[in-house]
């Protein structure tokens, strides 16, 4: 699955910093048919995490009225350099994981 | 002599039926009950205010299958003032549940942003939970020309 990630490279200590995140993904809402009537089944993920500097900064549970190819953006202050990380579970409990990294002065 | 005969039709009217038999209702919208579920299982026992939630989401959504929404929280968030939960719901979609977001101190700002799927025009609430257990309601009412969910594709 592809990701982008949007993070700052350097960042103040104590800075609000904004993230941005998308994830290739067709969230399959389970409400849909196909061209025969039947149901699509539902594939989705269903939950995504930021760990950064020892603990979840920020979390999402995430439902089938979440858009294909999740988007989101949130924030987190800057406390020390080092490795983002960002975690996003499909309902089979599949993991994607990426990183990023930040230089805090 | 006609193309149609009886057995001819008999097979076509057949067909038609069998189709019919095999759609399974799928529910396509929530009642209004299921948004007063959904909220009361995820704060049980809570009432909430108006207030300190700014939801934006445009008026006018063309395609309501990518839908912009924004959401901020007016909270210092602090650790000893901050926003626990931010959760989304919808009284038209199928599912009345449309995302949770988990933040705190470590957040420094109560701000998210994504993009939804609105199977109707309606009235999309969001409810912010703060660290002293009070919660916190916004809203935004959204015109959808073409809906999500339910297309057969």
């Amino acid at each position: 699955m592809t990701v982008r990630l949007s993070v700052p490279q350097s960042a103040k200590r104590g800075d609000v910093i904004e993230i941005k995140t998308l994830i290739s993904h067709q969230m399959e809402s389970g409400f849909r048919r196909d061209a025969f009537g039947e149901v699509i089944p539902r594939d989705i993920l269903k939950e995504f995490r930021c760990v950064y500097d020892g603990q979840t900064v920020f979390r999402a549970e995430l439902f089938p009225a979440i858009s294909a190819n999740p988007f989101i953006t949130f924030h987190t202050v800057a406390t020390v350099s080092g490795e983002l990380e960002f975690v996003w579970t499909d309902q089979n409990g599949v993991v994607t994981r990426e990183t990023a990294s930040i230089e805090v002065t | 002599m006609s193309m149609i005969t009886p057995d001819r039709r008999g097979f076509v009217l057949g067909g038609a039926g069998a189709l019919v038999v095999q759609l399974v209702p799928i529910p396509l919208r929530a009642e209004p009950e299921d948004l007063e579920r959904a909220v009361r299982e995820s704060f049980p026992g809570k009432t909430y205010q108006e207030g300190r939630v700014t939801l934006k989401i445009p008026v006018l959504s063309e395609n309501g299958n990518s839908v912009p929404l924004d959401v901020e929280v007016d909270s210092p968030m602090t650790d000893e003032d901050h926003v626990t939960s931010i959760q989304i719901f919808s009284p038209e979609n199928p599912l009345p549940n449309i995302a949770k977001f988990y933040l705190g101190p470590r957040a420094g700002r109560a701000r998210v942003a994504t993009r939804i799927r609105l199977a109707d025009s309606q009235r999309v609430l969001a409810l912010a939970e703060m660290n002293d257990g009070t919660l916190w309601a916004g809203y935004a009412k959204v015109i959808v020309t073409i809906a999500a969910c339910i297309d057969l594709g």
